[in-house]
This record gives structure tokens, sequence and C-alpha cells, in this order.
């Protein structure tokens, strides 16, 4: 088990490799649809993403009437291949290091990753539960009239749970898997 | 009190026992969302734990089903979603004849809302037209309500929350399919089925289960597909023909290799459900319902007389 801990860096990231299990300590920022969209069409991102991590991700969010603060309840990783056309420009445009889904990225994402310096976590798909414990605060809100799940949230995390499977130097596990299963599907079909 | 004011009373405290009745359906259909929203039912616990079993110790694939066996504790615990994509909900309502369908319907749309303000489901329903969530999951087509009129005189609810990553690698195919050789037979169907899986790789949250209809129209086959989710895990299709490829096709995907989400390993489907349907000649379908491994399901069986819940189905 590895560990990366805040703050980021490209030189931090370009440590590991595909199939490491790393332990991430830290900020994150969720970020899915809406938010690359947004981006993607010219606007500039209310945070500042040098050296972040994106965290695809579309929380259950609770508010408490009596204080304002906000708790995440459930905060598993969504797919990540519906921001593949706005990924790299994000990863070469706002300098984030690291990017957490599920489902992995296509072709360009890998080629940005390797010239830019940043890594693909794959957090386990699902597991809402798990992964909302490590959640420790809920540090900010931005672009909330994207609704609550397409909102950018700012998030402390501790030993967040995730498997590198796209690294810094070209290699893609979901590319490794995939040939591999289509060399099965030849023989079976 | 003069006997007017005690007529009166009477009839507010009779009001108040008929809307608090009233309310006991609400609850009781708000208790079954939160179900299905946090626990796994037991035929699937029973299939995934197994499969954990199965995966290399110190693989990412047994490492992945390690996270899933701890977050399906940890949801049932807390009593909060599994996944936070609480998914399309999806309601199948089997009554007796002379059931009150709008009323019912009522019912379950205010069950929804409350939920939703629970936390049990993610504020998960969005404007097609505009992007406008509304924040109660309820809208055009949401939820999606689906009645049956049944000979038992009670009602029974089931519930299945269907989350976007699988439903995004759901698929419909048209035989014949030239570029997978697969004709206009079972053989070809086959083939169908195995590429679904295939192309999904771990973008459906895999280990996953698949519903699948064989036929009907385009509408119709995707619908039956994925009420073959409903089915338990370990039941037996009644069709000797359907009930062997039902098996096979498990055992075939899980020589592909893709494992839990898609990290290669040994679990890459925990189940095949299959169904027919008559088609015309000119077309034939095969439609494959994907459910992800937090699979949500739930149902119940409503007490006529207190409309407690009698019996969970699953």
């Amino acid at each position: 088990m590895k560990k990366l801990s805040y703050p980021f860096s490209a030189e931090a990231v370009r440590e590991f490799k595909v199939g490491d299990m790393v332990l991430i300590t830290g900020k994150l920022f969720t970020g899915r649809d809406a938010v690359h969209k947004y981006i993607h069409d010219g606007n500039k991102p209310p945070v500042d993403l040098k050296n972040q991590i994106i965290y695809h991700c579309g929380p259950v969010t609770m508010k408490d009437k009596k204080t304002g603060k906000w708790t995440v309840t459930a905060a598993g990783p969504t797919t990540s291949i519906r921001e593949e056309p706005y990924q790299w420009e994000v990863i070469r445009d706002y300098g984030i290091v690291g990017v957490i889904g599920k489902g992995g990225m296509g072709q360009k994402t890998l080629d940005a990753c390797k010239q830019y310096g940043c890594v693909y976590f794959h957090a386990v798909g699902g597991a809402a539960q798990v992964l909302a414990e490590k959640i420790k605060s809920v540090d900010g809100l931005y672009l909330e009239e994207f609704g609550l799940p397409e909102a950018i949230w700012e998030l402390s995390v501790e030993d967040f749970p995730v498997v590198v499977t796209m690294d810094a130097h070209g290699n893609s596990l979901h590319k490794e898997v995939e040939e591999h299963s289509r060399e099965v599907l030849k023989s079976v079909l | 009190m003069t006997k007017k004011v005690a007529k009166k009373v009477a009839k507010k405290k009779a009001v108040k026992k008929l809307s608090k009745a009233k309310t006991s359906i609400v609850d009781s259909l708000l208790e079954l969302i939160r179900i299905t929203s946090t626990v796994i039912p037991d035929d699937i616990q029973k299939v995934l734990s197994t499969s954990t079993t199965q995966e290399e110790p110190n693989t990412t694939a047994s490492y992945a089903m390690g996270i899933i066996k701890d977050n399906i504790e940890l949801a049932k615990f807390k009593s909060q979603p599994l996944c936070q994509d609480t998914g399309t909900v999806i309601f199948f309502v089997y009554h007796p004849p002379g059931f009150f369908q709008t009323d019912f319907k009522d019912k379950i749309k205010k069950a929804v809302t409350e939920a939703t303000k629970k936390g049990f489901l993610r504020q998960n329903s969005v404007n097609s037209l505009t992007g406008e969530n509304a924040g109660t999951n309820l809208g055009e087509g949401h939820p999606s309500v689906h009645f049956y009129e049944h000979k038992k005189s009670n009602v029974e609810v089931k519930l299945m929350l269907k989350g976007g990553g699988c439903e995004n690698v759901s698929a419909q195919y048209s035989l014949p399919d030239t570029t997978l050789g697969a004709g206009r037979d079972l053989e070809g169907v086959r083939k169908v089925v195995i590429d679904a899986v295939h192309k999904a790789q771990g973008k459906g949250c895999g280990p996953g289960a698949l519903g699948v209809c064989i036929g009907g129209d385009r509408a119709d086959s995707a619908y039956y597909a994925k009420k073959q989710l409903l089915r338990k895990l370990d039941d037996s299709n009644s069709l000797p023909e359907l009930d062997k490829m039902e098996k096979e096709i498990v055992s075939t995907c899980n020589k592909l290799g893709i494992g839990p989400m898609g990290f290669g390993g040994k679990t890459t489907l925990i189940s095949c459900k299959m169904t027919h349907a008559n088609r015309v000649p000119a077309s034939f379908f095969v439609s494959i319902s994907y459910m992800c491994w937090a699979f949500r399901r739930q149902g119940i069986v409503l007490d006529t007389k207190t409309n407690n819940i009698k019996k969970w189905l699953y």
C-alpha cells in the first residue's frame, strides 16, 4: 500500500505505476459532467486547480438545518469516460495532477497524463459508504447552480483508497484488460 | 358537549384516523426505499461473498471485493445509500382488481420525496430539456411506476434502483450482427450477450448481473430484460434451453478476465437471467440490462388492513 499526501505534485504522482494501491490524504475537488463542459466552454474554474486532484463524483449531501454545515453521506466515483473529450484540456490548462473516477479513460487522457504529469486513480465504483467515511470535512461548495451532484465540492480526505490504473508513463490497466479480454472473446465467439 | 359538537369532533377524529392510515402506506413505501437503497438482498450478498473468496489474494481484484464487502456492511450499519447514484427509481406494483392506481402513485411520489429529503435517495432526477434538477426525484416519467393486476387479494410492491453507470453499458442488438458473426438463433444470442459484457469492461461497476430478453419490439424487449433482474439469483429458468444458456454465459464471461471494476480477475459476472418474447418476422432484438454489483432491488407485501409491511420478498 502506497501513500500520497497533500500538497500534491506532478513529481510525486510520476512515481506511481499501474496496479499501485494508494491511500490519498489531503484535498479533493469533485467535478463531473457539467463542470467539465463548463470549463471546456471557456469558463475559468472557480477554484485554482493547479496541483490538485479532481474526483469524478456526484455525492449525496445533507445540510444541517441549524448550523448550515454540509456533510457527505455517500460519495463513490462516477463513470469517467464521459469526461474523455474534456479531461486532457483540464490537465493541460489548469495543471491537475490526479483524476479519481471509475471505469478508466481513453488515449487522449493517457497522453495528457504522460505529457503533463498526471495519474488516473480508480476508486471502487459503488463503494459510496467506505469512501464517504474517508471524507473528514466539506470545505467548500462551488457552482451550486448545476445541482448538488454536479457542483464542485471541496473535500478533505484521509486514507482515501484508490488503485492506479493509468500512470504518467503511458501505461493503462484498462487498455491491457481490454486487449486481453478481446483475445478471449475471439476464442469464445 | 352538545350532540352537534360531539358529532363534529367524532368526524374530525375519523378524518384524522383515515389520514393516519393513508400515511402508513407512505411510511411502508418509505421503508421499502430505505432498505432497497441501503441493504443488499441476501441472494446477491451470498453470490458476492462466494466471488470474493475466488479472487487471488493481494490482487487489485481481491482488494476491490474487500472494499465492496466493507461497503455493504457499512451502508447497512449507517442506514445510508450503498451507492451515491441511487438510480432510476422503478416501482412494480402488483394489485387485486378494483385497485386505485392513481391514488397509490401519489403515495409513491410522497414516499420518494420524503426518501430524498432523508438522503436515502440522491437528488437524481434531471429535466432532459432544461437540465434542471428539482431536487425531489419527481418529474416527467419519474419515478417509473408499473402496475400489474394479479389474482391475489394483497398488494405487492417491488422496487429497483437502477444506477446510471450500469444502465449506460446496457445494450440492444439487432440480429443478424455481421461484425460478430451472430445469426438469428440462440447461438447468435449467446454471442451478442457475451459481446455486451466485453464492451462494458469495468464501466458498469462489475461484477455485474444481466437481465436478457430475446425478441419483442425495441421497447418491450428492453423492459422485459430489466424485469429479469427481479428474479432471485438462485432460481432456475423453467425453459431448459434458457437455463442452460444462463449458466453457460456466466461461466464464459468469467473467462474474459475483466474482473471486479475491470481490474482484471475471475469474477466478471455473477448472474444472467433470460426470457423471451415473440417478435415480428422482420425483427430480432436481443436486449441486455446490466446491473452493477450494488444490485438494489427489494419487495414487500402490504398488509391490507394495517398498511404495514407484512413480508419482505428478497
